[in-house]
């Protein structure tokens, strides 16, 4: 099936750390870059948690000791690059089927000793839009059907409400 | 942008024979004639649906020579594009403060 993609996005930012201590400090520091306005639990986050190796999960901790794991690390490799999955969907709820997620590329490349430019790119956002594939699918059986729909209002009102 | 207030996106889907052509375009995009294929409606009729279907935002519709070609509305992903923009620019924003003041410090 065919389907259109969606421009990733592209931030760039140049530090003023070396290589080495830029990657440390994202990584290490997650915890403050993070906006901590997203939040999917359903109290305050006390934490946010980057497990620095592959097969490692970013997760926020409430301050009742639940746990939410909106990302899997996918690429670690220090101090140069980092690729980690984006678990959560358009109405900001998780996201379990890996074929409906997107991915979270970060370049680290030293401009000089103690300077690094961070390029990140969050791509494959078209990703997100295969849900209404399940829409289709639910159309037939009740199932489905109701919970994806909902979810597809959520997304038109959000969007016009900005 | 004419909306109808009073269409909602539940409303809109309860008829199966708008069930049936959303269903369609989820598949990609298509003209109101291969939509109206295989359907036991007319072509007026699913214009008519299609029209509903608008009103509700489900769909989206542009003139590609003279076809008028209707596809899903992406609005959900876009809006998602958008606040993720914003919330990578607090982030790096954020990121690039920390490196500061953790340069000031050692």
């Amino acid at each position: 099936m065919t389907s259109s993609t969606v421009d990733p996005i592209r931030k760039s930012v140049v530090v003023n750390a070396g290589i080495e201590r830029a990657f440390a400090l994202f990584v290490e520091k997650f915890d403050a870059i993070k906006p901590r306005e997203h939040n999917l639990l359903s109290v305050a986050i006390a934490e946010t948690v980057f497990e620095p190796r592959v097969g490692g999960h970013i997760y926020d901790v409430g301050v009742d000791g639940s746990r939410c794991e909106w990302a899997r690390v996918l690429v670690f490799e220090p101090p140069s690059r980092l690729v980690f999955s984006w678990d959560i969907g358009p109405t900001w709820q998780l996201e379990s089927d890996p074929t409906r997620t997107s991915e979270v590329e970060v370049l680290f490349i030293a401009e000089s000793a103690d300077r690094t430019r961070v390029e990140l790119e969050h791509r494959h956002l078209e990703r997100h839009g295969s849900g209404w594939q399940s829409v289709a699918d639910g159309v037939g059986g009740d199932a489905g059907w109701p919970l994806y729909l909902h979810r597809y209002v959520d997304i038109v009102t959000a969007g016009v409400s900005q | 942008m004419v909306t109808d207030a009073g269409t909602d996106a539940w409303a809109a889907l309860a008829d199966g024979t708008r069930r049936t052509i959303f269903k369609r375009l989820v598949g990609g995009p298509m003209a109101v004639g291969e939509l109206a294929h295989g359907l036991p409606v007319s072509r007026p009729a699913v214009s008519q649906h299609l029209r509903v279907l608008k009103c509700a935002g489900l769909v989206s519709d542009r003139a590609v020579g003279r076809r008028r070609v209707y596809r899903v509305n992406r609005e959900g992903v876009e809006a998602l594009r958008s606040e993720l923009d914003m919330f990578w620019g607090q982030a790096l924003d954020a990121y690039a403060l920390i490196a500061d003041e953790g340069g000031h410090e050692s």
